[in-house]
């Protein structure tokens, strides 16, 4: 595998692939080679086309990417209302109560003041999730996107327990959304409604993608600072204005969460805390909470062993 | 003395055989208590399929908890078996030879029990199949998966193996009144055995290449099992040191294990001729062994990480140390560590209930050690945002309590199907300890086997102490 500048790179994936098929070999027996070889021919399955795309070594179409200007992100607080990224997250995606696929946190600053950080899924190069999934459920597509195949998840939580930025989410009972989800038909790119007992999460608004059109946190953030881009064809835009990627990111200071990690996230941050919108670092205002309009528990509720009913936490 | 030795073989079979041919209201009330146990456990169970896992207290921040726990306490004490039967029995350990058939008694029940628990934490059990045709081998699942199964296999066979004698002995001493069923299976078990010398030999080389292949096989299961934590970059769990550190765990609670296990056989079933105060004791020698090693790679594993204090490892440290979990992790400390080794090594008091509470505390303490391993790495926050929290429910309590009851109950049925100690083996080894065993002698004089064996301590004792002096 090579990286983007071309250089040769062993990287943790190739590292636990190599020593892994040497040692599985050795222990393997032949019915469970078999099996395997039988999973790995049906084609027909999106995880295995992805696997087959990710064994070639040509570069994917897309290099989809995100870019967060800080300087922009007030956390909504100065329009009054709750992240509206996350707000129209919520509302396109039907995303069960209790789940913020995109995330906006208080970051606390060096002087007492705060910034805000809207965190979607990074679509990590070298995905720790992709890498611990034991039923290859979850995969990069074409596009470098990580997908869940939520038919295929059987729910053991191990992307969640690797994933370094807590970005992945549960459905731990039977996911509260409205009437009119179940008139869509599922789809790993939107994978709408939600099925309980498996892992769910961000994924770039694939199904929008695909057809040309911007993320809903993109097109729904009413201070346009969030970015949508294709690092190959090295464009991106915020719905409003038109920026050259690779420049941009250099220009503004472009930094990725937790870089060190070397999981290679697909969405940059441009240094700030609003100030485009003259937000002051030390500006009072909370982030308010999104609302699910269609109601329901959160999976903030357990079950009563006498009555088999919810009862609160 | 050839009527001497008979006598001993007469009495060693009515011994292993007895708990066989009589069962007791006791035992019957015992197993109904653990059927009920097991029943609530499975009420429990029926109630997470029915509502999916929010019946338990994982949410998204803390996204594993008692399953995992017991899952890895279970496979721990599978260890006990690959310790005692295999490495004693490759180092020719001449004490062990009562003991093994427990041990790996306890191998097998605990990795049947803990195998389930990874299933019962599944969101989607209905999809359990999925593993075996998607299954994909760079995911640590799944080196489990196999290595577990491996070790499941290879213990199975490594507890029948030995059985065979005992198997046609128990065929051959069926009483006329036994049912068909019985008869046919203890026949079809015992695979033809006659004792020729031809049998014999082939026998102890296939138990002899068992032993040796289960010993990686054992090594290779608890440090799969701590890749599923290691793999990941939590903090604490982000070690190379893991595997070993759950090896010797493992090693660890199963020497306890058996401890226990050996010597309620031995007070429930009188198997006191056989294990004797020198088998507890040599057992808790390994244990101190075993807990020093542990003890070590504790120090090790915290002191390298509280030097350094990354963010996330000092975030980990406080909750262990004098935050949330502190309470359980100093209950590991002392219960597990302090008083198990000072109950070893200040020898003051009977041996036997001694070893018995050291073992308990360190089983328990182990399971809380489990617990302060897998819940606070998850309690620590990865983005800006608080510290996670996790209380067990009460599904989760009554799985686990069901758990704990259906590994007692398969022993209890076991016992009555096998005996729990080999008989073959045991008798092979008063052969060789010729002359007649001085149980005997003692019987004669009118005193109880321990006392013999306090006797024959002493005297080399004494024998010894007046050599040094010479």
């Amino acid at each position: 595998m090579r990286d983007r500048d071309g250089a040769r790179r062993i990287g943790r994936r190739e590292f636990i692939k190599w020593s892994l098929g040497a040692a599985g070999l050795a222990i393997l027996s032949t019915p469970f080679l078999s099996l395997a070889n039988r999973a790995k021919a049906d084609a027909s399955s999106p995880a295995a086309s992805a696997r087959q795309a990710a064994a070639k070594p040509a570069r994917t179409i897309r290099d989809w990417t995100m870019v967060v200007d800080l300087k922009k992100c007030d956390g909504c607080v100065t329009i009054d209302s709750a992240p509206q990224c996350t707000q129209a997250c919520i509302n396109g995606h039907f995303v069960p109560k209790g789940q913020q696929w995109i995330q906006v946190y208080d970051v606390e600053l060096p002087g007492g003041g705060k910034s805000f950080l809207p965190t979607p899924c990074y679509q990590c190069e070298n995905a720790p999730c992709v890498n611990v999934c034991p039923v290859a459920a979850t995969y990069h597509n074409e596009d470098g996107i990580v997908l869940i195949d939520h038919k295929r998840c059987i729910g053991c939580r191990m992307c969640m327990a690797a994933c370094p930025y807590h970005r992945r989410f549960f459905n731990w009972g039977e996911p509260e959304v409205p009437p009119e989800a179940a008139l869509v038909e599922y789809n790993p790119l939107y994978p709408v409604p939600a099925i309980r007992g498996t892992v769910i999460k961000c994924m770039f608004c694939a199904h929008l993608l695909r057809d040309g059109k911007l993320p809903y946190c993109v097109s729904g953030c009413p201070m346009k600072a969030l970015y949508m881009g294709d690092l190959n064809e090295d464009i991106g835009t915020n719905g409003a204005e038109v920026v050259q990627l690779s420049r941009f990111l250099d220009e503004n200071d472009a930094f990725r969460w937790k870089e060190n990690l070397g999981t290679q996230p697909r969405v940059w941050y441009l240094p700030g805390h609003g100030q485009s919108f003259n937000r002051s670092a030390d500006d009072p205002r909370k982030l308010q909470a999104p609302v699910w309009s269609w109601g329901g528990d959160g999976f903030d509720y357990q079950i009563d062993p006498l009555t088999w009913q919810k009862e609160p936490r | 003395m050839r009527a001497r030795t008979e006598s001993a073989s007469q009495r060693l079979e009515r011994v292993a055989l007895n708990p066989l041919a009589r069962t007791g209201t006791g035992y019957r009330l015992f197993v109904l208590v653990l059927l009920a146990v097991l029943g609530w456990g499975a009420y429990a169970f029926v109630t997470q399929l029915r509502w999916g896992l929010v019946s338990t207290g994982m949410r998204d921040q803390v996204i594993w908890g008692l399953y995992l726990v017991n899952f890895v306490f279970f496979i721990g004490i599978s260890h006990a078996g690959t310790l005692v039967s295999a490495i004693l029995r490759v180092t020719q350990a001449g004490w062990r030879t009562p003991v093994t058939r427990m041990a790996e008694m306890i191998t097998v029940v605990a990795i049947s029990v803990g195998a389930l628990m990874p299933i019962i934490d599944l969101g989607r059990p209905d999809r359990v199949w999925h593993i075996v045709v998607f299954g994909r081998f760079q995911s640590p699942l799944l080196w489990d998966i196999l290595s577990i199964t491996s070790y499941l296999t290879g213990s199975l066979i490594y507890l029948y193996l030995p059985l065979i004698p005992d198997i046609a002995l128990m065929r051959d001493r069926l009483g006329r009144d036994a049912s068909v069923i019985k008869r046919r299976v203890y026949t079809l078990l015992a695979v033809g055995w006659r004792n020729t010398p031809e049998q014999r030999h082939r026998l102890e080389k296939a138990i002899g290449i068992m032993a040796v292949t289960i010993i990686p096989i054992a090594v290779s299961v608890h440090t799969v099992v701590s890749y599923v934590f290691s793999m990941t970059l939590r903090p604490g769990w982000d070690s190379t040191v893991f595997g070993i550190y759950f090896v010797i765990g493992a090693i660890f609670s199963g020497i306890a294990s058996i401890i226990i296990v050996m010597v309620l056989f031995r007070k429930i079933f009188h198997l006191e001729a056989y294990i004797t105060e020198r088998h507890v004791r040599n057992l808790g020698y390994l244990l101190l062994v075993a807990l020093l090693l542990y003890l070590y790679l504790t120090v090790g594993e915290y002191l390298t990480t509280g030097y350094k204090l990354q963010v996330e490892d000092k975030h980990l440290l406080e909750l262990l140390l004098t935050g949330a979990n502190a309470p359980w992790f100093w209950l590991f400390v002392i219960a597990g560590m302090v008083i198990p080794a000072f109950l070893v090594i200040v020898r003051r008091g009977p041996v036997i209930p001694r070893m018995v509470v050291a073992a308990v505390l360190v089983n328990v303490a182990m399971w809380v050690k489990r617990f302060v391993i897998v819940i606070p790495s998850l309690q620590v926050p990865l983005m800006p945002f608080d510290f996670g929290t996790y209380r067990p429910s009460w599904v989760e309590w009554s799985i686990t309590a069901g758990a704990f009851a259906g590994f007692i109950l398969i022993f209890a049925i076991l016992a009555k199907l096998i005996p729990l100690i080999s008989i073959w083996e045991v008798a092979e080894d008063e052969q060789r300890r010729e002359p007649a065993p001085l149980a005997e002698a003692g019987e004669r004089s009118g005193l109880r086997p321990e006392e013999v064996e306090a006797l024959v301590e002493t005297a080399l004792r004494e024998r010894r102490r007046g050599q040094g002096v010479r």
